[in-house]
């Protein structure tokens, strides 16, 4: 790599506060690539349940905050789909009407979900597994349908040392989580839930891997309430190996 | 007819459907079915995802215009000598077709599927005025049986299974079947045979009207719609007045991706194409032909929020992908048009309050876009109600109490540190290993059938100076 690569971490709410491992993998993955990694400390959270939820004003507020606080950033990288596209999608359209519509604008095109970071600015896809054998994905809903992105993350995976790629029935399937709908409806949430685990079960996988930390703590709690054999894993986590 | 009961909380709805083993058995087999058939159907198609886009430039050109397509439409049926007749309200609609009914002494109607005519509750309408509605499509035709309504918007029993629609079959027309769909349907059709011919009054929908032309245009699987357009005296087609096409090249853009959308094939078994009454010297046509043209709040939405909505073309695509539909049916939503494009309708037509709970039904997967032959932005619109219903205030207080909280925490990073400390001071009864198993308040239902994590030890935050 010639210039260095300057990178912000978009550490995210969730990962913040009950995923600090997949933050720490990220970092470890972009310095081994030769990255300098900022995090910037005043971030808190995307804004994403307030937006979802309705609740507009709130959302436009922690949208503000969050493009001034990525200001300088080269680049950000997000390990969740779901609060890239809120970036890259929502940010420009909520802020639209304020003085921030610019710097929103500028800060989508610069802010990328980790695997399309990994596969499609860094161009690296050769990772060494930091676990070994079958690994099933699951593709995030926002990930896939809102940012288009089925591709990354699955190069990512075929080319893992130590580890083999099955694909997941009904992959392409909500897991049922949906921020607020997963409290809202539970057991609807739970039965969407409950159809996503058989799925991963029937696969053999050692671990199911996401983009997503809201899959992850829905597909997890599911995997975790049942005492099941296989684990939940941010792709981070399974990518923070040696690289090859 | 029996009517989802809406003074049951729409979460206890769902959650009674969840229970509902025939349902879950039927559901999963259909929707299933219908996913893989229309994947197949495009992936045979390559020019389907032109096609998409172009039918949805159709849709938005002709709503900019839809007052002057209209008036076409109207002058071309009346040209042919049909009548045309614009209802504002259902009923309006139910008026005009019962005044028909009346003036012609019709006592029996034979039907082919209508959204549009459950959407007014036609059949309760002509029953009180003495005309007996009869539903000739199989699937109208079973619901029909069982005093119930469409639980989907193309495939209207889809909530039954096979087992089911032979007990049906034996209590209400008194015979012994087989649960074999092939012998159900000859059952039927005998039954339906002879009210084809009795009938006064045929009564249709309409996927599309032409308007330059004046061709009522019906998509159908069983010849039934030929049958109820072509031997009553009397044709009745209602149709909501958003599903005007401006010409016969239009028309040919929606036939190629409609029924790949429904059902997976390359055009359905019939498209029946309707131009006004029977003329001198035709064999065939009723001497009447009528074509109702539904406002019912569509006109209001085209300066509106959910004017995408319009844009539907009734495939139940959004249906089948939806794993909300998948798991809870139609049913349960409580209004006529189920599903994530029915949550839209309805708040189009019943007014945005008529959602507040119906709104949140959704995990905003986006399965139902990309579904949908014309690229209706679904979740878009659900956000959209969402916030509507938030800032009409009718949400829960507590709701708006603790969204408001973490708007607070969420502006403010000195408040977002701080809440962390506290947070796990609050968890330290229910965490184990860095598990909730169960916790109270909004979380409680949660945690019934899934662990929470625990706030971890150490944030993110908190680790990363150690990190550099």
């Amino acid at each position: 790599m010639n210039a260095p690569v300057r990178a912000a971490l978009m550490v995210t709410c969730l990962g913040d506060m009950f995923f600090p491992e997949v933050g720490v993998s990220v970092t470890r993955l972009l310095r081994r690539l030769g990255v300098t990694v900022d995090f910037p400390q005043g971030q808190t959270c995307c804004g994403q349940p307030l937006f979802n939820s309705g609740y507009h004003a709130g959302a436009t507020r922690v949208a503000a905050r969050t493009v001034e606080v990525f200001r300088d950033a080269e680049h950000v990288v997000v390990p969740s789909g779901s609060c890239a596209y809120m970036v890259r999608h929502e940010y420009p359209a909520l802020l639209r009407d304020t003085p921030a519509r610019a710097e929103a604008e500028r800060l989508a095109g610069r802010t990328y979900e980790l695997s399309q970071f990994l596969v499609r600015v860094l161009g690296k896809t050769r990772f060494k597994a930091s676990v070994s054998g079958r690994v099933t994905y699951h593709d995030s809903c926002h990930l896939l349908r809102g940012l288009h992105e089925s591709e990354a993350p699955r190069i990512l995976l075929k080319n893992l040392e130590g580890a083999e790629l099955v694909e997941l029935p009904g992959g392409d399937e909500c897991c049922g989580f949906g921020g607020s709908f997963s409290v809202r409806l539970p057991e609807v949430s739970s039965q969407i839930l409950d159809k996503k685990i058989r799925n991963i079960e029937a696969t053999g996988a050692a671990c199911v891997v996401a983009c997503d930390s809201g899959c992850l703590m829905q597909m997890g709690g599911g995997l975790g309430r049942r005492r099941s054999k296989v684990r939940p894993l941010h792709l981070a986590e399974l990518l923070a190996g040696d690289e090859r | 007819m029996s009517e989802t009961d809406l003074s049951v909380p729409f979460r206890r709805r769902a959650g009674s459907a969840l229970g509902d083993k025939h349902l879950q058995e039927a559901l999963t087999i259909a929707t299933t079915k219908f996913i893989g058939l229309r994947r197949d159907a495009f992936d045979e198609f390559p020019e389907g995802e032109r096609l998409r886009d172009l039918a949805r430039e159709i849709k938005e050109a002709t709503l900019q215009h839809l007052h002057r397509y209209v008036e076409q439409l109207i002058d071309s049926v009346e040209r042919l000598g049909g009548h045309v007749h614009y209802a504002t309200t259902p009923e309006e609609a139910r008026r005009v077709v019962l005044d028909i009914a009346a003036r012609t002494g019709a006592r029996m109607a034979v039907k082919s599927k209508s959204m549009a005519s459950e959407e007014i509750h036609l059949n309760e309408a002509l029953e009180a005025a003495g005309v007996i509605p009869i539903e000739t499509d199989l699937g109208e035709y079973i619901i029909q049986l069982a005093h119930e309504r469409p639980s989907h918007i193309i495939a209207p029993a889809i909530h039954k299974t096979k087992g089911q629609v032979a007990d049906l079959f034996a209590k209400e027309l008194k015979r012994q079947v087989a649960a074999d769909p092939e012998e159900l349907t000859r059952i039927a059709r005998v039954e339906l045979r002879q009210k084809f011919l009795e009938a006064d009054l045929g009564i249709t929908g309409a996927n599309f009207a032409v308007a330059d032309t004046g061709t009522v245009v019906l998509v159908t699987n069983e010849g039934n719609g030929r049958m109820v357009t072509s031997l009553p005296r009397v044709h009745v087609a209602v149709m909501g007045v958003e599903k005007v096409v401006p010409s016969m090249t239009d028309l040919m853009v929606f036939l190629q991706i409609l029924a790949k959308s429904a059902t997976g094939q390359k055009l359905s078994v019939y498209t029946t194409l309707v131009r006004g009454p029977r003329r001198p010297g035709e064999l065939e046509g009723p001497d009447e032909f009528h074509l109702v043209l539904l406002d019912n709040g569509r006109i209001r939405q085209i300066a509106g929020p959910l004017r995408e909505a319009l844009y539907c073309l009734r495939c139940g695509a959004c249906l089948n992908v939806c794993p909300v539909y998948r798991q809870i049916g139609g049913h349960a939503y409580g209004y006529t048009y189920p599903g994530p494009i029915g949550i839209l309708l309805t708040a189009m037509l019943e007014g945005p309050g008529s959602v507040k709970d119906l709104a949140h039904a959704s995990s905003l997967c986006g399965a139902c876009a990309d579904a949908c032959p014309v690229r209706i932005d679904i979740p878009k619109m659900l956000v959209e109600l969402r916030r509507e219903i938030h800032e009409a205030r009718i949400a829960p207080w507590t709701e708006r109490l603790a969204y408001g909280l973490m708007e607070k925490v969420l502006a403010s990073p000195s408040l977002y540190r701080w809440s962390k400390p506290l947070a796990r001071l609050l968890q330290r009864p229910f965490a184990r290993d860095g598990r909730i198993r169960s916790v109270p308040l909004a979380f409680t239902e949660w945690t019934r059938t899934r662990d929470l994590p625990a706030l971890a030890p150490q944030t993110f935050h908190e680790q990363w100076p150690t990190l550099k």
